[in-house]
C-alpha cells in the first residue's frame, strides 16, 4: 500500500472514528463500515482503530476474527455463503455445493483467481423451511438447485462492469 | 502494602462510562459495609456485599478448586472449575465470579458438583496436548494438580496427541506453546489488564479459540516486552522462557571456557522456593556454593555492577540537573527516568519513543557486569575474552532479549552470553543432584566480592531510587544520608502502592567529593533545591505515569523517576518460580530488604571495589569516555505498528 492511499485510510477512519464516538462500544460499528467499503479490514486499518480508540491492536483483530462476516484478507468481491446446518443438507446442499465449486473451479474457504468469487459455509441463515439456502453478499437465494447456480453466478459477471452496484452500493475499482 | 487488589483491576478494561451498571452499583454497596449471612457448607459466615462465593469459603477455611482465577487478575470466570451448588438455584454457579447478595445456602462438593467438576477437568485434558514428561510445568502445573485432586484416572473424553500448533519460538524471552493451552485468558488478562500491553487476545472462536498475537504474528515481532508476566500467570506449560540451560551446561563442560556468573539478589530472595523453602528465605550464599558445584569457575554478585550502576545514572542525573538549572540548556531531558527494567525499556521504545532523549543511557546491572567481565576482568586475570563465557542469574526473561540486544557489545564480544532465569537455575542445580539448602555457605570471588545493601534493594520497586538517593544526598549535601532519614532506610519510595511521588529538600550543600570533581566546580546552584522523584511498577501503572508527564501533570515536574516493569519490580520478575501473588512478592521484598540490612556498607559510592574500578580502569571518573564507550548504551525507537 502506497503511503498516500494509507493517509487516505487514516483520515477516512478518524473520520468514522469521530462519528461513532471514540470509545471500544464504537469498535464494531466502524469495523462494519470498513468492511461494507473494503470488503475486508487490512491490518494497517486495525492498527489505526485499535490507536484511535486506544485500546490493542490484538483486540481488534480478536473481534475481527470473531466474526464470520469481517474479514481479515481481501476476499472477492461476491462472497458466496451456503448453509451448512441440519435442514439444508437434508434439503440438498450438497449437490448445490458441489456445482458452486464445479463452476468456480475452488474449493470452500478459496477465493476465485480474478477475485471475483468467494466460497463459504454459513451457519444457519434462518431460512430453514426454505432450504438450501445460500447468500451472496447480502442478498439471499431460497430454494438453490444445481440448475440455478449458473445464472445466480452468470447475474453476478454481469454486475461485475465498471458502473456495476452490488447490493445498491457502488463497487470499488 | 498490597498489590493493585482484584476489584481493582477487575475494571480495568473498561472505562468508567461504559461499566455494567450492577456491577458499580455493587462496588459502590460494598464500600457502604453492608452485611450479608451465608451458610458454607453447613458453616455460617457474614461477609460484606458483593463479596464471591470464593472470597466466603477461603475466609472459611474451605478450599474450592480454581484454575482461571487469578488474584493479580480481573474475574473471568471462564473455566467453571470452581462451581458450587447455590440452594434454590437450578444450575450450578461459579464460585469465582457468584457476587454474594442475599443471604444463601452453598454447598461446594455434592455429588452433582463433584460430577461437574470432574467432567470439567476431563474436558480441559481432552484438549490439552498433556506431555508431562517432557514439559517444563512437570509436577508443579496446576491442570496436573487439579487432575491428580480429583483422581482423573481415564480420559473420558479422550485426548489430543496430535499438535495442531507449531512452538513459537520466535521471541529471546517467551516460547509459546498453544497446543497445551487451555484457554483460560489468565496470559490475555495478564497483559491487556495487568500491563496494558495488550499482545495477547483470545483469536476466532468456538472449537478453533486459540490465544494469539496481532494477525496471528510470531511473538519476536509484535510489542511484547519480554516482561514475562503471562509466563508466571500460565497454569499449564503453554507459555515458558526461551532456555538456554542446555548451551549454559554446554560451556561448562568445555574445558577451554572459563565461565563466570553473576546473581541478582531477587532470584537470590526467590530459588529457595524451587526447593520446598517458605517465600521470603534468601539463600544467597548457599547458593554460590551450589553454583560452584554445578561447574561455574567464578560466582560474583550482580549488586557490584548495581553500584556502578548508581554511580553512572546518579552522577548522569546531577549532569541533566546542572545542565538544565545552571547552563539553561533546553536540551536537557528531565525527568531522566531509570533504564534497568529491560522489559520497561522496552515498552518506552514501542509505546513512548519520543521520550527516549529521557531515559538513562546508563546499562542495566547485567549488561554493565557483562561489559567489565570482558575488559576489566580478562585483562586482571591474563585471560582471552574469546573464551569467558558469562552467565547472569536473573529473575527476568526480558533480560534474555536484552543481552541480545545489537547494542550490547561494548566489550567487542556479546557482553552476556546468556541470561538465566530463577527457574532455569533451580532445575540445573537438582540436575547436578545437589540440595543447596544443605550446602555451607561460601562468598562471592575477588576481586567484585564487596556488594553494598544499595544493590540488594535494586530488586523491588523504589529500591533504585532509594539507592540512587542514598548516593546523590551525601555527594551532594557531604552529611550522611543517616541524618536525614533512620539508619539510612528512605521509607517514602517504598511500598507496593503502583505509583508514589516523593519530594526530598536539599537544604544544604557540602564540597565537591574528589570522584566527581572533574564534571562539577560547586553545588551552590542545588542549594535550596527540592528534588522531586517518582516510582512506578508494573507497566499499566508505568503508562498511568507517562501519561501524566505528557499530559504536563505533577510527574513532568518530576528530575527522576524509577521504572520496573513487573509489578512488586525485579522480585515479581516473569523469571520467578511460580506460583506468584501479592502475599508471596511481599514475602520476598521483606527478604531483600532484611539483606540490605545485613550489610555494613549500605550506600554504593562507599563500595571499595566501585572505587578501586574507578581508580584502576575507568579512570576518567563516572560518566567518563571510557564508561561512556563500556557502561552506556543507546536505545532503537520502535514505535507501536507492525508491518
Amino acid at each position: 500500500m502506497f503511503l498516500t492511499e494509507r493517509e487516505r485510510l487514516r483520515d477516512e477512519l478518524v473520520e468514522l472514528a469521530d462519528r461513532f464516538g471514540r470509545s471500544r462500544g464504537a469498535l464494531l460499528f466502524i469495523l462494519q463500515e470498513v468492511q461494507n467499503r473494503y470488503y475486508s479490514i487490512s491490518e494497517y486499518a486495525m492498527q489505526v482503530i485499535a490507536d484511535l480508540l486506544d485500546i490493542h491492536p490484538v483486540e481488534v483483530h480478536s473481534v475481527v476474527s470473531f466474526y464470520s462476516f469481517l474479514n481479515e484478507r481481501p476476499q472477492g468481491q461476491f462472497v458466496i455463503r451456503l448453509c451448512r446446518t441440519i435442514t439444508c443438507d437434508m434439503a440438498g446442499k450438497d449437490q448445490v455445493a458441489r456445482q458452486l465449486e464445479n463452476d468456480l473451479g475452488i474449493t470452500f474457504g478459496q477465493t476465485t483467481p480474478d477475485g471475483k468469487f468467494s466460497l463459504e459455509w454459513a451457519h444457519c441463515l434462518g431460512m430453514c423451511d426454505q432450504g438450501p439456502a445460500m447468500l451472496v453478499n447480502q442478498r439471499v437465494y431460497t430454494r438453490v438447485t444445481p440448475e440455478k447456480i449458473h445464472g445466480i453466478l452468470q447475474e453476478c459477471r454481469q454486475r461485475f462492469g465498471v458502473h456495476a452496484v452490488a447490493d445498491g452500493k457502488e463497487l470499488p475499482q | 502494602m498490597t498489590d493493585t487488589s482484584p476489584h481493582e483491576s477487575a475494571h480495568t478494561r473498561a472505562p468508567a462510562s461504559q461499566r455494567s451498571r450492577t456491577a458499580e452499583m455493587l462496588e459502590h454497596a460494598k464500600r457502604l459495609g453492608k452485611m450479608i449471612p451465608v451458610t458454607i457448607d453447613g458453616n455460617p459466615i457474614e461477609v460484606p456485599l458483593g463479596t464471591s462465593v470464593l472470597e466466603a469459603a477461603q475466609r472459611l477455611g474451605i478450599r474450592i478448586p480454581t484454575l482461571c482465577y487469578h488474584e493479580d487478575l480481573c474475574l473471568a470466570g471462564v473455566c467453571r472449575v470452581c462451581v458450587v451448588q447455590i440452594e434454590g438455584q437450578r444450575t450450578l454457579q461459579a464460585a469465582c465470579s457468584y457476587p454474594i447478595t442475599a443471604p444463601i445456602n452453598v454447598s461446594t462438593h455434592t455429588a452433582k458438583v463433584r460430577r461437574a467438576r470432574r467432567h470439567v477437568i476431563d474436558l480441559l485434558l481432552s484438549a490439552h496436548v498433556g506431555e508431562c514428561y517432557t514439559c517444563s510445568r512437570n509436577n508443579h502445573c496446576e491442570l496436573q494438580d487439579l487432575a491428580a485432586e480429583y483422581g482423573v484416572d481415564a480420559f473420558r473424553f479422550g485426548r489430543r496427541e496430535t499438535r495442531r500448533y507449531p512452538i513459537d519460538a520466535s521471541s529471546h524471552a517467551v516460547v509459546r506453546d498453544m497446543d497445551k493451552c487451555v484457554l483460560c485468558r489468565r496470559c490475555v488478562r495478564t497483559c491487556i489488564d495487568l500491563q496494558e500491553v495488550g499482545v495477547l487476545e483470545a483469536l476466532r472462536r468456538g472449537a478453533r479459540t486459540k490465544i494469539g498475537t496481532f494477525m496471528d504474528k510470531p511473538l519476536g515481532s509484535v510489542v511484547c516486552i519480554s516482561c514475562g508476566q503471562c509466563i508466571n500467570r500460565c497454569p499449564t506449560g503453554a507459555l515458558r522462557a526461551n532456555d538456554p540451560t542446555d548451551d549454559v551446561w554446554d560451556a561448562i563442560d568445555d574445558p577451554d571456557k572459563h565461565v563466570v556468573i553473576q546473581t541478582a539478589p531477587s532470584p537470590r530472595a526467590a530459588i529457595g522456593e524451587c526447593f520446598g523453602l517458605e517465600p521470603g528465605n534468601a539463600i544467597t550464599f548457599k547458593l554460590n556454593s551450589a553454583l560452584r558445584r554445578c561447574g561455574f569457575d567464578r560466582v560474583f554478585d550482580t549488586n557490584f555492577a548495581a553500584d556502578l550502576t548508581i554511580m553512572e545514572e546518579g552522577v548522569e542525573l546531577l549532569l541533566r540537573l546542572k545542565r538544565a538549572l545552571v547552563d539553561r540548556d533546553s536540551t536537557a531531558a528531565l525527568p531522566q527516568l531509570t533504564s534497568c527494567s529491560p522489559g520497561w525499556v522496552k515498552f518506552l521504545e514501542h509505546f513512548y519513543p519520543e521520550y527516549i532523549p529521557n531515559l538513562s543511557t546508563a546499562k542495566s546491572p547485567q549488561q554493565m557486569f557483562g561489559a567489565l567481565l570482558k575488559t576489566y576482568y580478562t585483562d586482571l586475570n591474563g585471560l582471552d575474552p574469546r573464551n569467558v563465557v558469562t552467565v547472569a542469574l536473573m529473575p527476568c526473561s526480558a533480560k534474555k532479549f536484552e543481552c541480545n540486544r545489537p547494542e550490547m557489545c561494548a566489550s567487542g564480544f556479546k557482553d552476556v552470553d546468556y541470561g538465566l532465569t530463577t527457574r532455569e537455575l533451580g532445575k540445573m542445580i537438582r540436575e547436578a543432584g545437589v540440595d543447596p539448602l544443605k550446602l555451607p555457605k561460601s562468598d562471592f570471588d575477588d576481586p567484585f566480592g564487596t556488594a553494598t545493601g544499595s544493590g540488594v534493594i535494586f530488586g523491588t520497586t523504589g529500591g533504585v531510587m532509594e539507592a540512587a538517593l542514598r548516593t546523590v544526598l551525601e555527594l551532594v549535601t557531604g552529611l550522611k544520608v543517616e541524618k536525614f532519614f533512620d539508619h539510612a532506610d528512605i521509607v517514602p519510595v517504598r511500598g507496593f502502592e503502583g505509583v508514589r511521588h516523593v519530594e526530598i529538600p536539599v537544604t544544604q550543600v557540602g564540597p565537591v567529593p574528589p570522584l566527581v570533581a572533574h564534571l562539577f566546580n560547586n553545588w551552590k546552584w542545588l542549594k535550596g533545591a527540592t528534588l522531586k522523584v517518582g516510582v512506578a511498577h508494573g507497566t499499566a501503572n508505568a503508562k498511568k505515569v507517562m501519561e501524566d508527564v505528557k499530559a504536563g501533570g505533577q510527574f513532568s515536574q518530576c528530575h527522576f523517576i524509577e521504572f520496573m516493569a513487573c509489578p512488586g519490580g525485579c522480585l515479581g520478575g516473569g523469571g520467578q518460580p511460580t506460583p506468584t501473588s501479592p502475599a508471596i512478592r511481599a514475602a520476598r521484598a521483606k527478604a531483600i530488604y532484611a539483606e540490605d540490612r545485613s550489610y555494613t556498607i549500605r550506600k554504593s559510592h562507599e563500595n571499595p571495589a566501585i572505587l578501586k574500578v574507578y581508580d584502576e580502569f575507568l579512570t576518567d571518573g563516572p560518566c567518563g569516555h571510557r564508561s561512556h564507550k563500556l557502561l552506556h548504551t543507546t536505545y532503537t525507537p520502535r514505535g507501536k505498528y507492525i508491518e
